[in-house]
């Protein structure tokens, strides 16, 4: 199909329908409102179930019921909302069962305000829920990366039984890009939803739903088998976009947002004659560690953006293994940089530097 | 000759309820007004946490287990899924009345056409005994141990009423299981409720008045008498809401 020119949150909407929503269940939080007005319309035009929660945590548990009852399911909300919905994530990933979840990122702490932000990578890539789990992020940085994530997703989820979440910002959710809503996406071997409650009438035995394991023993085996689904996970589903990574003089690491501004500062350093290359992760958790073993030797240092006092730098420094220097450069607050800071920072280096 | 048969909405195991509970009784009306409707075999059970997150054990037809005071959402999730299914929660009143009070209303007020349990036993069982939004006035709890007051603790919450003004409401009655005749109301009642969620009427509440001897520190005959004595004059029985009657 032709490009069409849509608002990434209209087009997070008309993704997840075309990847065959069931359910949505939401409640309102800036800057994703358009996420849930255009489904509450397209899933009614579509006989779908469309519910506007009471709160966040009633909808992630509303979305725990209806993935165990069998439907494909999705919730969206941003930071404040998804701290809300953490103890739910962590049932279902619990309980085994596939959600997409969608966080459009907006500043924090606390109310913080609702200008772009990417502060919430812990969050998303360590949660708030308890317990030994993990949840699959995907970090598209277009609005076409996007739609095909949301597609992916909904597909990870079921082929893992396990919350997805695709993180963006309020930058991505509220900008306008043209988009093509009919690019194919990699056919998954998808095992029919078998353990859903949906009556014994329909399967043999009882199927149950459900993450209380109080023999210590039976709940050791069940984390062992979380761990060897998440290893499978990181084994599979890790992704990584690896840019002008031969001879570079600098790698920049960035995801969504501040990779496309750090691809303008590139394009900027190059005509200055500094060559850098650039680590982009797709998955933030399973994180893309191996790629770093590709940054040249003689490489003169990393240099980590965000939008946020550097979350993700952390996990940039686990993969580094100390091979390299590191510096950050971030802004907080819903501030976007410019590419030109992001020029200065590669220019005035170990200005930022953070670990030697 | 049997005469007595375990209800096929039972599975054939042993509870973890103390001597004297009354969930036993309140899991066999449940399960035998299940079977009696002939709906087992697409009925979905959703277990609370307190003394009845077990209870997906017990009843023997499919289950999910919700988070605390989760219980209405997830069966909000099922319901909206399975329209056609029976769908239940199962629930303490510490489960329903503090922690999930929001996802209550708000189920009932969407009209959620679902069957709601409550068992009111005036405190928190699993826990061992902490003050519930139920205790009464002077009862004593781990949580309270000169007894509940109104100025530190505020009074006890009555479910059934603040349900009874809910529009989407179909069905809210309260009973008891202090005594035979109860217990054959309560049953009635709780058929009731399943029937109008067959019938899809809407929400359906049924609030149950029960014992706690361990927590209560009483034997069980004591426990149903102070029961009927205490909890009952607190939280009078009937219907309180009956759409088919107000209408």
């Amino acid at each position: 199909m032709a490009k069409v020119l849509m608002k990434g949150n209209q087009a997070i909407a008309l993704a997840a329908v075309n990847a065959g929503l069931d359910a949505f269940f939401g409640y309102p939080i800036t800057p994703q409102n358009e996420v849930p007005e255009y489904l509450s319309k397209y899933l009614n035009e579509r006989g779908k179930i469309f519910v506007q929660a009471e709160s966040e945590v009633a909808a992630i548990n509303m979305v725990y019921g209806a993935a165990g009852a069998g439907a494909r399911v999705m919730t969206s909300s941003s930071s404040v909302g998804i701290a809300l919905k953490q103890e739910g994530i962590s049932y279902i990933a619990g309980a085994e069962l596939p959600a997409l979840i969608v966080s459009v990122m907006r500043a924090g702490p606390g109310l913080g305000g609702i200008s772009p932000s990417q502060a919430d990578y812990f969050q998303a890539t360590r949660g708030g829920g308890n317990g030994d789990y993990h949840v699959v992020v995907l970090a598209p940085e277009s609005i076409q990366e996007t739609v095909d994530l949301i597609k992916q997703g909904f597909d990870i989820a079921d082929q893992y039984r396990n919350p997805v979440m695709v993180l963006v910002d309020g930058l991505i959710g509220q900008m306008m890009e043209s988009v093509d809503m009919d690019k194919p996406v990699k056919k998954r071997h998808i095992e029919p939803k078998t353990y859903a409650t949906t009556g014994t009438k329909n399967h043999e035995g009882r199927n149950i739903i459900n993450s209380l394991g109080l023999d210590p023993y039976y709940l050791e085996q069940h984390n062992y088998h979380l761990r060897d689904k998440y290893n499978e996970i990181i084994k599979h589903e890790t992704q990584v976009e690896l840019i002008n990574m031969e001879k570079a003089d600098y790698v920049i690491v960035a995801y969504g947002t501040m990779a496309r501004i750090s691809r303008s500062a590139i394009e900027t350093l190059k005509e200055k004659g500094i060559n850098v290359g650039m680590i982009r992760p797709i998955t933030l958790w399973p994180y893309p560690k191996k790629a770093f073993d590709l940054i040249p030797k003689d490489c003169k240092g990393i240099l980590v953006t965000e939008m946020s006092m550097g979350q993700m730098v952390d996990d940039v420094m686990i993969s580094n293994k100390g091979r390299h220097k590191i510096a950050f450069y971030g802004r907080p607050g819903g501030i976007v940089p410019e590419p030109e800071e992001i020029v200065d920072a590669i220019l005035n280096y170990e200005k930022w530097v953070v670990e030697e | 000759m049997i005469k007595y048969e375990r209800s096929k909405g039972l599975t054939d195991v042993n509870t973890h309820y103390c001597p004297g509970c009354t969930h036993g009784i309140l899991h066999k009306l449940v399960a035998e007004v299940l079977e009696e409707l002939n709906v087992l075999d697409h009925t979905v059970g959703i277990a609370s946490v307190g003394c009845s997150v077990f209870s997906y054990e017990y009843f023997n037809c499919d289950f999910q287990q919700a988070p605390h005071g989760r219980a209405c959402a997830l069966a909000t999730g099922v319901k909206r899924v399975l329209p056609d299914n029976v769908v239940f929660t199962y629930q303490g009143d510490g489960d329903l009345a503090s922690i999930g009070i929001a996802e209550t209303i708000h189920a009932a007020n969407r009209g959620e056409n679902i069957t709601v349990i409550m068992a009111n036993n005036a405190t928190y069982g699993m826990t061992g005994g902490q003050m519930a939004p139920t205790t009464l006035l002077g009862q004593k709890a781990t949580t309270a141990q000169d007894g509940r007051n109104t100025i530190q603790h505020g009074n006890p919450m009555h479910v059934s009423e603040i349900f009874a003004t809910i529009d989407r409401a179909a069905y809210v009655e309260r009973v008891a299981l202090t005594d035979i005749g109860n217990i054959r109301k309560a049953k009635k009642a709780i058929k009731k409720a399943f029937t109008y969620q067959i019938e899809k009427k809407g929400f359906t509440l049924i609030e149950v008045v029960s014992t706690c001897p361990v927590n209560w520190g009483m034997k069980p005959r004591e426990a149903l008498d102070w029961a009927k004595e205490h909890m009952i004059p607190i939280y009078p029985l009937g219907v309180y809401k009956d759409i088919e009657k107000n209408d």
